[in-house]
C-alpha cells in the first residue's frame, strides 16, 4: 500500500482521495434515496442538521463517535502490525461482561474507583477474548480472519447463554442485567458541565469520550514515539524484516492483538456504562465492523481515526433525524451507507487513485512547462 | 418406536437444515478455489432471499423469484469482483461491506416497498418451492427402515435440496475432471504459472466468482420461497458464516464439504429440537452450547488440532500482472 502512495503527496492520500470516496458512497446512497422517492439533497440538510444543528445534536454525535474511535483504534493498532483483526466486534461485545462485573459487584465502592475497574476489566475481558486467536495465529498459523470471525459468533452465544442464565434478574424476562446504581455508572458531560455552572443539551455523551480521546493520543505516541511501537510498525511492513532484526514475532503479535481487544473492550464504557446503564444483547451492535471503515478511512492514525469517527457518528444521529421526518426511510440507510462507505473507502480504495495521480502528473508536467 | 420417529424427524430436518449451507458452502468454494476469498457469502444470501420473496410474490411464481435472487445474487458477486479482482482491493473489506451493504438494503428497500416492517408479503401455496414427494414414498413407507428412510427422511423436500445435493458430485466433477476446474484451481494456486501458460487469471476469477453468486442465489431462495413463505429482516442469521466453516471444516474439498454441512445441519436439528428438553443423564444442555459447536470445531481444526487445513496458496492475494 505504502509503495503506491508514493505517487500521491502526503496530504491527497490523506484527504483527497478519502474525500473523493466518501462522495461516491454519498452518490450511491443518493441514488437508493431518489429511487424511493424522496429528494437527496434534503435528506442531506436533514441529516447534517440533526448531526450538528443543536447542542442535543452534536451531543448525540460525539456519543456515537466515541463507540466508532474505541472500534477504529482498536483495528487500526492491528493493522499497524499487519494483522486484521474483524473480531473488534466479539472483542467489544466479551467487555460488556468486564464493565457489568464492575458495576454490578463492586457498587460499594465510590465511584472513581468503580470506574477505574471498569476501565481495567473491560481492557482485560477484551484483550483475554483477542487472547486464543492471536495465540493460535502467532504460534500455530491459523488464519487470524478466519478465527476471529468464528470468535465473533462464539462470543454471542456466550452473552447469550451468560445473560439468560445467569446475568438477568431472576424475576426479569428480557435477557439484560439489572440497572447499574447511579454511583456505578460513567458521569454524563451535561451533569459535570452543569457541576461546573455550565448548562448543555441533554445528551448520552458522557465521561467515554474524554477516555477514547485520551486513548487516541495514546495509541498514536505508543505507536509513533515507542520501541514497541517501532516493532510493531516492523512487524506490519514486513514479518521477514521483523524477525531478521530478532524482534519476538509470536509476542509482538500477540500484543498487538490483545491491546486491540483491550481498545474494542472500552465500547462497552460508552454503551453499557455510560448510557444504558446496564448490559444487553447486542450492545456492540456492529460498530465493531464500522471500525474497520473509520480505520481505513483515517488511514491508521489516531486525528483520522478521531475525524472519521466523528463523521460515521454524525451519520447515525443524523440517519436517526432522517428516519423520524421521513416515513419512507428507516433507520436502515444508516447501515446502507455506511456499507457503500467501508465499500468505497475500504475496498475500492485504489479505484480512484491511479486517476488523482495522473490529473497531479499532469499538473506537475503543466507547472514546469510555465 | 416413538424414538425412532423423533430420530426421522430429526434427520428430515436435518437436511432442509443444511440445504441453504451447502449451497453457499460450494457457493465458496468456486471463489476461494480460485484465489478470491469470500466473507460476502452472508450478504448475498440475504439479498437473494430478498429479492426471491419480493418477486415471488409480486410475480407469484416461485421460478420468477429464483431468477431474481441469481440475478440479485451474481450482481453482488460481480461488484466483489469488480472490487477486488480489478481493483485489486482487499477482499475481506470488500466482503464485509456487501455483508453491510445487504443488510441495509434489503431492510429499507423492504420497508419501503411492502410497508410491513422489512419482510415480504406471506407467499400463498403456488408461489413457492414446495415439498415433493419421491416416486414410490407412500408405497414404500411400509417397507421397515428402508422405506422408512426413503419415505420420512429423504422424500418430501423441495425440488431445491435435490438440486443442492446434486450440486455436490457436479462441483466435483466441474472442479476436478474438467479443463475450466483445472484452470480455476491453478489460478487459485498459483496464477503466475496460469498466467504464464496463457490462462487469463482476471477472466477465471469473474468466472468463479459468478458461479458462487449464482449458488448463494439459490442459498438466498431456499430460505425464503422454500424453507418459509417470504423473507423477513435479517434471515440468513449468520448462515453465510456457518456455511464458511463449512468450507474451512471441508478443507476447500467438494464432498467433505456435504459432511460438514450436513453436521452443522444436523447440530442445528438437534439443537432446535432439545430446545429445554433434558437428555437422560446429562441434564439440559444449553442451546447456545450447540450452535456454538461448529465455530469452535472450525477453530480447532484451523489451529491444527485436528487434521490440518490449507487453504489455496493465492487465496487472498490480488494477482499483479507485473512490477
Amino acid at each position: 500500500m505504502s509503495a503506491r502512495a508514493g505517487d500521491l503527496p502526503w496530504w491527497a492520500d490523506r484527504l483527497i482521495i478519502p474525500v473523493l470516496n466518501l462522495a461516491l458512497a454519498f452518490l450511491a446512497s443518493g441514488v437508493v434515496i431518489w429511487a424511493i422517492g424522496e429528494s437527496p439533497l434534503e435528506c442531506a440538510q436533514i441529516m447534517v442538521a440533526g448531526a450538528f444543528g443543536s447542542g442535543q445534536g452534536i451531543g448525540y454525535t460525539l456519543f456515537y463517535a466515541t463507540n466508532f474511535i474505541f472500534t477504529g483504534l482498536a483495528f487500526a493498532v492491528a493493522l499497524h502490525a499487519g494483522l486484521f483483526n474483524i473480531g473488534v466486534e466479539g472483542q467489544a461485545y466479551i467487555g460488556g461482561l468486564g464493565v457489568a462485573l464492575a458495576s454490578l459487584y463492586f457498587e460499594f465502592l465510590p465511584q472513581p474507583v468503580i470506574i477505574l475497574l471498569a476501565i481495567l476489566f473491560s481492557a482485560a475481558f477484551g484483550a483475554a477474548w483477542a487472547f486464543i486467536p492471536a495465540y493460535l495465529q502467532a504460534k500455530r498459523g491459523s488464519h487470524l480472519v478466519i478465527t476471529t470471525i468464528m470468535f465473533n459468533f462464539i462470543a454471542s452465544a456466550v452473552m447469550v447463554y451468560l445473560l439468560v442464565n445467569f446475568l438477568k434478574p431472576a424475576a426479569s424476562m428480557a435477557p439484560e442485567t439489572r440497572t447499574f446504581a447511579p454511583n456505578a455508572t460513567l458521569p454524563q458531560i451535561q451533569q459535570i458541565a452543569h457541576g461546573l455552572g455550565v448548562e448543555i443539551a441533554q445528551s448520552p455523551l458522557n465521561l467515554a469520550f474524554v477516555w477514547a480521546l485520551i486513548c487516541a493520543v495514546g495509541v498514536s505516541v505508543l505507536i509513533w514515539r515507542t520501541r514497541l511501537g517501532y516493532e510493531l510498525r516492523t512487524l506490519g511492513a514486513s514479518r521477514p524484516a521483523a524477525i531478521y532484526a530478532g524482534m519476538p514475532v509470536v509476542r509482538l503479535t500477540i500484543i498487538a492483538l490483545m491491546l486491540s481487544g483491550a481498545l474494542g473492550g472500552f465500547l462497552a464504557l460508552n454503551e453499557v456504562m455510560g448510557s444504558q446503564n446496564r448490559l444487553f444483547l447486542d450492545f456492540s451492535g456492529g460498530y465493531g465492523f464500522v471500525g474497520i471503515a473509520v480505520a481505513l478511512m483515517g488511514r491508521s492514525r489516531s486525528l483520522g481515526i478521531v475525524l472519521a469517527a466523528i463523521l460515521f457518528g454524525a451519520l447515525y444521529q443524523g440517519g436517526a433525524e432522517l428516519a423520524f421526518d421521513k416515513p419512507a426511510i428507516t433507520r436502515d440507510i444508516v447501515v446502507l451507507v455506511q456499507g457503500l462507505v467501508i465499500l468505497t473507502a475500504g475496498a475500492l480504495e485504489n479505484m480512484l487513485r491511479p486517476s488523482v495521480a495522473r490529473l497531479f502528473a499532469m499538473s506537475a508536467a503543466l507547472g514546469q512547462e510555465a | 418406536m416413538e424414538y425412532l420417529d423423533t430420530i426421522a424427524q430429526v434427520l428430515a430436518s436435518t437436511i432442509r437444515l443444511s440445504v441453504p449451507l451447502l449451497f453457499a458452502c460450494l457457493a465458496g468454494l468456486y471463489s476461494e478455489r480460485s484465489g478470491v476469498f469470500d466473507i460476502g457469502l452472508e450478504g448475498k444470501m440475504l439479498i437473494a432471499a430478498f429479492s426471491a420473496g419480493a418477486i415471488a410474490s409480486v410475480g407469484h411464481s416461485p421460478w420468477l423469484g429464483l431468477l431474481a435472487a441469481v440475478g440479485a445474487s451474481v450482481a453482488f458477486a460481480l461488484l466483489h469482483g469488480f472490487a477486488v479482482i480489478t481493483h485489486r482491493g482487499d477482499q475481506i473489506v470488500s466482503g464485509l461491506a456487501i455483508n453491510v451493504i445487504a443488510v441495509g438494503l434489503t431492510a429499507q428497500v423492504g420497508s419501503f416497498w411492502f410497508e410491513q416492517g422489512g419482510q415480504t408479503p406471506q407467499l400463498e401455496q403456488g408461489e413457492r418451492f414446495l415439498e415433493v414427494t419421491l416416486p414410490g414414498a407412500d408405497a414404500l413407507a411400509a417397507v421397515p427402515v428402508v422405506g422408512q428412510v426413503y419415505a420420512q427422511i429423504l422424500s418430501g423436500h423441495s425440488v431445491l435440496v435435490y438440486f443442492a445435493f446434486a450440486m455436490v458430485p457436479i462441483t466435483w466433477y466441474v472442479l476436478f475432471r474438467t479443463r475450466f476446474g483445472l484452470r480455476l484451481r491453478a489460478v487459485g494456486e498459483n496464477p503466475a504459472a496460469a498466467d504464464t501458460a496463457g490462462v487469463s487469471v482476471t477472466r477465471m476469477r469473474y468466472a468463479a466468482v459468478v458461479c458462487c453468486g449464482v449458488l448463494c442465489g439459490f442459498a438466498g431462495a431456499y430460505l425464503s420461497i422454500a424453507q418459509s413463505a417470504g423473507f423477513t429482516r435479517n434471515m440468513t442469521a449468520g448462515k453465510g458464516f456457518i456455511a464458511l466453516a463449512a468450507l474451512v471444516f471441508a478443507k476447500w474439498q467438494p464432498v467433505p464439504a456435504m459432511g460438514a454441512c450436513l453436521l452443522f445441519g444436523l447440530l442445528d436439528a438437534v439443537a432446535i429440537r432439545l430446545q429445554g428438553t433434558p437428555i437422560p443423564g446429562i441434564g439440559v444442555v444449553p442451546v447456545q452450547l450447540i450452535q456454538a459447536v461448529p465455530y469452535a470445531l472450525t477453530v480447532a481444526l484451523l489451529a491444527g488440532f485436528i487434521g490440518r487445513a490449507t487453504p489455496p496458496k493465492a487465496g487472498g492475494v490480488p494477482y499483479v500482472k507485473e512490477r
